[in-house]
Formats: C-alpha cells, sequence, structure tokens
C-alpha cells in the first residue's frame, strides 16, 4: 500500500517562474490493485508518478510505502510502514530498483543495443549473476510474445512490440508496483487494449499497478479499481475506491 | 546471489556492449589515441636504448680525458704532459691517444679516424666500420685511397670489418697505426690528441682533475661521469627534437581528451537519464563510463606500447631515424637492445589512461546528477 499526505511539489521554489505540480494531495493506492490517475495534460499526473515512484522528493508532505522489503530496513521494522519523503538518494535509488517497475510514454528503450539487453538493464547494476537475469528476461519475453526479437535491435521493432519490451523490462527485478505514464499515448485502439490485457496479466499477478493516462480505453476499463481525477495538480474526484 | 564483481562484470558486460554500438567513432578514437602513445611510447624506447647504447661505451672510455685548450678551442697536447701527470698521486696510468676527422669529399661523408692503444695494425693496413664500408662499396682485402694534408693520395689496405653488432660505435670508424696517422695529419713531433687518464679510485676522481687542471692551466680533464651527463642531457626529455616530438604528441592527447570530455551528445545523456530512471544510482552510471574509459584507454596503451616496442627494437625506429639517429651521410643501421624503463612507462600511464578515464567520466557525471524524473518528462 502507498499512502500520500498532503503532499505538494513546487519547482523554481522563490523564481519568478515558480510553479506548483502537485498541490496538497492525499490519496492511498491499495495494494494489488489498479489505480488511474485521469486528468488533461498538465494536471500533475507524471508529477505525482514521479513522487510515488522515487523518482522526485515531494516539497511538503508524507509519503508511506507499505510491505516493503529494503536492505537497509529489515527485521521487525519491515512491517512498519517506510516513509520515503527524507530517504537519501541511495536508498530512493534502491527502492525505485527493487520495489518499482516503470514503464514510460515514450518507452524509453536504449537504441542500438537489442531488446533483450533493454530487458535486463535495470538488472545490470544489482549485482546478481547475468545468466539468472537472463533467463528471467527470456521468460518475460516469452510471456510478452516478443521473445522471437530478442537479438533484434529495438529500432527494428514495432510500436506494440517496444511496448511489450518495455513491459518486460519494467518487471525484469519482480517489482511489487508498476506504473505507467501514458503508456498508450502511442498506440492504436487495438494495440491500447492488448495493453489492458496485459495489464490485466500482471494485476491477476498480484501486482500493484499505477496508470497515468487520458485514455478512456485505460481509465474506462473494466479492470480499474480505483480511478483519481486531477486538473491542476489537485485531485478533482475519486471513483470505484472500495 | 548478488555480489560486487557481479555488478562490475555486468557493468563491463554493458560498457562493452555500448562501446560495439558507436563502432565507427570508438574505432576512430581508438586509431588517434594508439598512435598517440605509439609516439610517446617509441620515443621513449628509442632515447632509453640510445642512452644505454651510449652508457655501454662509455663503459670502456677512459677515467678521464685530458685535453688541451689553445683560444678555447681543442689543441694538441704535448706527450710530456703526461709524464708529470702520471705522477699525481692517485694516477694509474696516463696514454696519449691519437684520433682525428676525415672528411671524403668525393663521398661526402665524415669518418673518424682512430689509432688504436695497443699496436693491433701494421702501417698500410686498416680496420673500418660498416657505414665506412656501405659508403665506399669496399670489403676486407680492398684498398682505399685517402688523401693526407699534403694532398698525397695514402693508398690503404681494408685488412678487417667490425661486426655489425657494433655499429652504433663503429659505423663511421677508420682504424688505423700510429705511422699512418702522422702521414695522414702531419702532427708536431711529441703531440698527440689527447691524453686518458686512469684513476683507480673513483672518489680520487675529482682531486685529480682539479691538480691537473691546476698543473697545466691550458688544460681541460673531462670526467667520465661528465660524459656520462652530457649523453644524458642530449637524449633526457628536454633534448631539442624529443621534446618537439613529445611536446606535438601530448599536445594532440589534451586536444583529443578535451574533445571527449565535452563531446557527450544528447543520445548518450538521454540514455544516462533512461538509466537512472530504471534504478540505475549516479554511481552505477560512473562505473559504466569509467569502464569504457579503461577498455578504449587501455587497449590504446597496450597497443601502442608493443607496436612501439616493434617499431624500435625490431625495426630500429625506421620513423625517427634520420631526425634522431644525428648522422648528414653515413647512418648507422643497428637493432638496439631492447630496454624498458618501468618508471617511464608508468608515467606514461598515469599520463595517458587517467586523463582519458576522467575526461570520459566527469561530463557523465554532470549528466548522470540530473534527477531521474527528468527521463519520465524527456
Amino acid at each position: 500500500m502507498i499512502l500520500l499526505t498532503n503532499v505538494t511539489k513546487t519547482y523554481n521554489t522563490g523564481k519568478h517562474n515558480q510553479f506548483t505540480a502537485v498541490d496538497d494531495v492525499s490519496l492511498t493506492v491499495e495494494a494489488g490493485r489498479l489505480t488511474i490517475l485521469k486528468g488533461p495534460s498538465g494536471s500533475g499526473k507524471t508529477t505525482l508518478m514521479a513522487l510515488i515512484g522515487c523518482m522526485a522528493r515531494p516539497s511538503s508532505g508524507r509519503i508511506q510505502l507499505h510491505n516493503i522489503r529494503t536492505s537497509f530496513f529489515t527485521g521487525a521494522d519491515s512491517r512498519a510502514p517506510l516513509d520515503i519523503t527524507s530517504l537519501p538518494e541511495r536508498f530512493l535509488t534502491e527502492i525505485r530498483r527493487t520495489t518499482f517497475g516503470f514503464i514510460f510514454q515514450q518507452f524509453n528503450l536504449v537504441k542500438g543495443i537489442s531488446a533483450l539487453e533493454n530487458v535486463m538493464l535495470p538488472a545490470y547494476p544489482t549485482g546478481e549473476s547475468q545468466g539468472a537475469f537472463r533467463r528471467r528476461a527470456l521468460e518475460l519475453m516469452e510471456l510478452f510474445a516478443v521473445a522471437r526479437h530478442a537479438a533484434s535491435p529495438v529500432e527494428w521493432l514495432s510500436g506494440g512490440e517496444l511496448q511489450r519490451v518495455a513491459i518486460a523490462r519494467a518487471l525484469i527485478n519482480n517489482p511489487a508496483i508498476v506504473i505507467a505514464d501514458e503508456p498508450t499515448a502511442h498506440l492504436d485502439s487495438k494495440l491500447s487494449r492488448e495493453f489492458m490485457e496485459m495489464v490485466g496479466t500482471l494485476k491477476a499477478g498480484g501486482k500493484t499497478v499505477l496508470i497515468a493516462s487520458h485514455d478512456p480505453l485505460v481509465y474506462d476499463s473494466e479492470l480499474a479499481d480505483t480511478v483519481i481525477g486531477m486538473r491542476d495538480g489537485r485531485i478533482t474526484g475519486l471513483s470505484g475506491l472500495s | 546471489m548478488s555480489t560486487p564483481l557481479n555488478r562490475h562484470s555486468n557493468i563491463l558486460d554493458f560498457a562493452l556492449s555500448s562501446l560495439l554500438r558507436r563502432k565507427s567513432k570508438n574505432f576512430s578514437l581508438l586509431v588517434v589515441y594508439t598512435l598517440i602513445v605509439f609516439v610517446i611510447a617509441s620515443l621513449i624506447f628509442f632515447v632509453q636504448a640510445l642512452k644505454r647504447e651510449a652508457a655501454q661505451i662509455l663503459k670502456e672510455a677512459p677515467d678521464m680525458v685530458v685535453q688541451r685548450m689553445v683560444a678555447g678551442r681543442h689543441d694538441l697536447i704535448p706527450v710530456a704532459y703526461g709524464e708529470q701527470i702520471s705522477a699525481i698521486r692517485g694516477v694509474t696510468a696516463v696514454s696519449p691517444r691519437l684520433w682525428g676527422y676525415y672528411y671524403d669529399q668525393v663521398f661526402g661523408a665524415n669518418y673518424t679516424l682512430l689509432v688504436p692503444e695497443k699496436n693491433l695494425l701494421e702501417p698500410g693496413s686498416i680496420m673500418i666500420g660498416p657505414g665506412v664500408a656501405r659508403n665506399q662499396r669496399i670489403q676486407a682485402g680492398d684498398m682505399l685511397a685517402l688523401k693526407t694534408s699534403r694532398n698525397i693520395p695514402l693508398l690503404l689496405t681494408v685488412q678487417d670489418l667490425y661486426p655489425s653488432s657494433s655499429e652504433l660505435i663503429s659505423s663511421d670508424l677508420i682504424v688505423l697505426s700510429a705511422e699512418d696517422f702522422q702521414t695522414m695529419f702531419n702532427l708536431p713531433a711529441g703531440q698527440v690528441t689527447d691524453l686518458a687518464v686512469t684513476v683507480a679510485n673513483p672518489r680520487e676522481q675529482v682531486t685529480v682533475a682539479a691538480k691537473i687542471a691546476e698543473l697545466f692551466p691550458d688544460t681541460r680533464p673531462i670526467l667520465k661521469s661528465e660524459m656520462l651527463r652530457t649523453y644524458d642531457s642530449l637524449f633526457e626529455w628536454r633534448g631539442g627534437m624529443i621534446v618537439v616530438v613529445l611536446a606535438v604528441a601530448v599536445l594532440s592527447f589534451i586536444i583529443f581528451a578535451w574533445d571527449k570530455a565535452t563531446g557527450l551528445s544528447a543520445e548518450e545523456r538521454k540514455e544516462i537519464g533512461i538509466l537512472k530512471s530504471i534504478g540505475w544510482e549516479t554511481s552505477d552510471v560512473l562505473l559504466l563510463k569509467f569502464w569504457e574509459g579503461i577498455v578504449v584507454s587501455l587497449t590504446a596503451f597496450l597497443v601502442g606500447v608493443v607496436l612501439a616496442y616493434g617499431h624500435v627494437f625490431f625495426f630500429s625506429a625506421a620513423l625517427f631515424e634520420h631526425a634522431l639517429k644525428g648522422w648528414s651521410v653515413i647512418y648507422p643501421q643497428f637493432k638496439l637492445t631492447p630496454v624498458i624503463d618501468v618508471y617511464q612507462l608508468t608515467v606514461l600511464f598515469f599520463l595517458t589512461v587517467l586523463p582519458y578515464t576522467a575526461a570520459t567520466i566527469i561530463p557523465a557525471w554532470l549528466s548522470a546528477t540530473v534527477p531521474p524524473d527528468a527521463a519520465m518528462r524527456s
């Protein structure tokens, strides 16, 4: 579970171009559910996901992660919620690497290397043996039907295939939470539906999935457990919360 | 199992893959870099080998040479000086020496004429160096005509040639008898070119030299250590041509490293952002760039040094010989004995591998310190 309490993110504080991307947001993201952040461009969805995904720190407020296992947060403490708001960068990176899997709007795959290497990329600095995560990467590529492109450079792949490689990459370190930012922005309706089917697979596998989207195919999906509306950095509505 | 070794091995693996996908750029970098290391390492090997050869020559040199000076120039010295010098305490022996230079107008070459200390040759016989033999196109048994100071040809028979292994010393050498030397140059009676003085105790050499200078104010005693120093300064880093070549090579390297340091492409910056966003720490990105830098610079260093070794010790520094061997007509053809100065190679290693690696890491570090959410917003 992820708990946000009065989270605000302000950029360029004290400068003439200061602006608040996320303004006093409090919400709960339930474990094992699909939560969708819905809203127009500039509504603060991406910033909120970056804060949750330990990519940035809030200017104020608290973000707590429950049931997170890290190398620095062990023993009896591991059952207590972990406040990530003021953790040093090194710890945030570890949480980002082990707890979250990211699917970006532009896919953010590295050109010139194979699809398989792209999938393995988040695992390289973990210190795990390459044989182990290579096997896992191939299994994931098999699951998402891109195994035949394992050796191909990513430039050769279609939009849908790139999307699937990006999903496989997000799952290589077996994260508990998957974050996807506008995942269907570059896909046609058919591929968008396929993507939602894959999200269904992830959800069925027990993953917590958080998607930011203004695509009705996503936020109107039957799979969505919670849909949070956003505008101007604030929450405007909440639906489907059980 | 997670281990730091796995982390290094995985990131090194990705560094190699990263280098391979920019094949042409990295290969051209490697070629330029190798060339620079090759030039500098060749110079180091060449100079070290020449210094060693010089030291070998001087091993046979007398402890001290006494020359007479007239108006600040080297002049003939009376043999009688030697008798008084040998009476100085500490002097073991004094040998008069006869040597000089001969310019052959036909072949445009300068030869060194030398009378050996022991009477090895009969009048009319000579021994010549390989350079003279090549220049005159003669061999053992042939005749060589030299023009005396009275403009009379002196016919000499080549008794033997010096072996090519001694070519660095003997290339331009003609060894002849004292009688033939006298015929050639018509020296005044009782005068020789200089005196070779042997002093058994090396610690006494400076004192003996001072005593000689006091006894004969018109002489200049030259110690073997001074000759060694002259050779050293001739061939060391600061020596003329070497410093020019070295400066050009070092300058090329600085321009090259600077270009690299400021040349992080937009694509490379974007990739660093992606790596950060998918969970790479800044230190992981720096480790990646470190391995990339090490792979390029260490390969260039090793290949450059090996090529330089072959160039100097197997091909007699063919690229440098005309500039650095110093003969105008008679170029000695010799194989240098391999000498490796570990200190200088270590200096070269630190001057090339480390700055290049740093030049690779610094711009990456600047890019890697951007917040990871930047990639999400790109």
